[in-house]
C-alpha cells in the first residue's frame, strides 16, 4: 500500500526532481573533485611508500611501515576529525575541502601502497635481470620495465580502492564539505522525506560507481592488448 | 681478451664456484658443459654481474673488476654493457613489441635517437629472421622467435661478448634449430661467445673450445673433438657417457 502510494503521489516525484539538482551539484563541485584529487595524490604517496618499503634503506622502510600501520589502524572518520577539528588547537586551521583532501590522500596512500608493493614484487625476477643485463640502472629498470607491468596487475585492486573512495567521501559531510551526501542531509532535514532523499543519494553513488567499473573494464582490456 | 682469475661465488653456506680460471680469445666460441649444479650458469651470470662473485677478477678487453674490493654500482653497470646476455627463459619485456624490446637499451641506456635506434633494431630483427614480426608482442611469438628477439635485444647494445645461458633448454625440440642457426651465424661473423648448453651437436660443430665444469671447478678444457672423443678426465668421461 505504502509503496504504491509512492508511485501515485505526484508530490514525491516533485521532491525527487527538485532534490536532484542540488545533489548533482554537490557531486560535481565536491564529491568528484575530492575523489579525483585525493586519488591522484594518494597514488603518488602509494608509489613512494611502496618503493620505500622494498628499498634496502632501513630508515625509509621503518617510516613507511609506521605510516601504513597508523593509517590502516585508525578509522578514517577519526583521521578526518583530527585534521579538521583537532589541528586548529595547534594553530593549523584548514578549510573543509583541503582537510578532506589530506585525509583521503593519506588513506589512499597507505592502502594502495600495499597493492603496488605486491604488484612490484609479483613481477618476475627475470624482468629485473633482463633490464640490468642491457645496462639499465635500478631507476631505469623500475620506470621502464617493472612499474608498467606492475600497473597492469594493480588495476583491479586499485579500482576497488577508487570505488571505496567515492563512497568514503560521504564522510566529508561530517567535516562540513558540502558534497553530495551533505546536500542530501540538508534537503531531508527540510522536508523530512528521509527514505526518498537518502535512497536517491544512494542511487547516485551507485550510478557513479557503475560508470567507474566500466572504465576499469576498458582499462584492463586496453592494457591486455599485448597478451595474445 | 676475457680473463677470469680465481673466481669464487658463495651463496650462504653453499660454495658454487671454487676458483675458476679461464681465458677466452677474441672471436672464439667457448661452450661450457657440465651436470646441473656444476656452477656453469653461475659463472655466466657472474660475467654479466647478475651475481656478484665473492672474490676474483674478471677482465674484458682491458676493463677489469676485482671483486675482492668494493665495486661501485656505476662501475658494474658500465661493465655489464661489455656483455650481452641471452636467458634460458628469454625474459623479453611483455609490454613491448619485438622491435621495442630491441630499441629499449639503445634509447634508454645509450641515449640514442629513436629513429636511428629503430633502424638498427630493424636490421637486427631482419638478421635473426624476424623482419615480418617486428610489431608483435612477445605473447604472440613462439618460443624460438622470442629467443631470437632476445638475441637481437642483446646485440643492440653492441657487446664485446655474447653470453648464452642454456638458450634452447626451454624450447620445443622443433624450435631449437632456428635459434642455433642464428647463433652459428653470429659465431661465423666473429662474435666472441660463451655458451652454456646441453646441445652437444652445437658444441661439436661451432665451439673452438669446450669447457667441462663439475662441482664448481673447471675439470677439463680442450678442442671439441678432443673432449668428445678422447676425454682425459674420468669425470668428463662419465658425464659424456650419461648423455648417450
Amino acid at each position: 500500500m505504502y509503496l504504491s502510494s509512492i508511485y501515485i503521489e505526484p508530490k514525491y516525484i516533485d521532491i525527487a526532481k527538485s532534490s536532484l539538482q542540488p545533489m548533482l551539484e554537490g557531486a560535481i563541485v565536491n564529491t568528484i573533485p575530492l575523489t579525483l584529487i585525493s586519488f591522484i595524490i594518494g597514488l603518488i604517496l602509494a608509489v613512494l611508500t611502496a618503493l620505500a618499503r622494498i628499498s634496502n634503506i632501513k630508515f625509509l622502510q621503518i617510516i613507511a611501515r609506521i605510516y601504513v600501520s597508523i593509517i590502516r589502524g585508525t578509522p578514517l572518520l577519526v583521521q578526518l576529525f583530527i585534521i579538521f577539528y583537532g589541528l586548529p588547537n595547534l594553530g593549523v586551521t584548514l578549510n573543509p575541502f583541503p582537510s578532506a583532501v589530506i585525509g583521503f590522500s593519506l588513506s589512499v596512500g597507505a592502502y594502495a601502497s600495499e597493492i603496488i608493493r605486491a604488484a612490484i614484487l609479483s613481477t618476475p625476477k627475470g624482468q629485473w635481470e633482463a633490464a640490468y643485463s642491457i645496462g639499465m640502472s635500478y631507476s631505469q629498470a623500475l620506470r621502464r620495465i617493472i612499474l608498467p607491468q606492475a600497473v597492469r596487475v594493480s588495476v583491479p585492486p586499485l579500482s576497488n580502492t577508487f570505488i571505496s573512495l567515492v563512497k568514503d567521501t560521504s564522510l566529508a559531510s561530517l567535516v562540513l564539505v558540502t558534497e553530495m551526501f551533505r546536500r542530501a542531509q540538508e534537503i531531508a532535514s527540510q522536508n523530512y522525506e528521509f527514505l526518498l532523499v537518502y535512497s536517491e543519494a544512494a542511487l547516485l553513488y551507485w550510478i557513479i560507481c557503475f560508470f567507474l567499473s566500466i572504465i576499469q573494464q576498458f582499462l584492463e582490456k586496453r592494457m591486455d592488448r599485448h597478451l595474445a | 681478451m676475457i680473463s677470469i682469475k680465481g673466481l669464487y661465488k658463495q651463496f650462504d653456506q653453499l660454495e658454487v664456484l671454487k676458483g675458476i680460471d679461464l681465458e677466452v680469445e677474441k672471436g672464439k666460441v667457448v661452450v661450457i658443459i657440465g651436470p646441473s649444479g656444476s656452477g656453469k650458469t653461475t659463472l655466466l651470470r657472474c660475467l654479466n654481474v647478475l651475481e656478484t662473485p665473492t672474490k676474483g677478477v674478471i677482465s674484458i678487453e682491458g676493463n677489469s673488476l676485482d671483486f675482492s674490493k668494493n665495486v661501485s654500482k656505476k662501475h658494474i653497470a658500465s661493465f655489464r654493457r661489455l656483455t650481452g646476455m641471452v636467458f634460458q627463459s628469454y625474459n623479453l619485456f611483455p609490454h613491448k613489441t619485438a622491435i621495442e624490446n630491441v630499441m629499449e637499451g639503445p634509447i634508454i641506456v645509450k641515449g640514442e635517437g629513436k629513429a636511428s635506434a629503430r633502424k638498427k633494431a630493424q636490421g637486427l630483427l631482419e638478421k635473426v629472421g624476424l623482419g615480418d614480426k617486428m610489431t608483435y608482442y612477445p605473447a604472440q611469438l613462439s618460443g624460438g622467435q622470442q629467443q631470437r628477439v632476445g638475441i637481437a635485444r642483446a646485440l643492440a647494445m653492441e657487446p664485446k661478448v655474447m653470453l648464452f645461458d642454456e638458450p634452447t633448454s626451454a624450447l620445443d625440440p622443433e624450435l631449437v634449430g632456428e635459434v642455433l642457426k642464428v647463433m652459428k651465424d653470429l659465431a661465423q661473423e666473429g662474435m666472441t661467445m660463451i655458451v652454456v648448453t646441453h646441445e652437444m651437436r652445437f658444441a661439436q660443430e661451432v665451439a673452438d673450445e669446450v669447457v667441462f665444469m663439475d662441482g664448481g671447478v673447471v675439470v677439463e678444457r680442450n678442442k671439441p673433438e678432443e673432449i668428445f672423443n678422447h676425454p682425459k678426465e674420468e669425470r668428463t668421461r662419465k658425464f659424456l657417457n650419461m648423455l648417450q
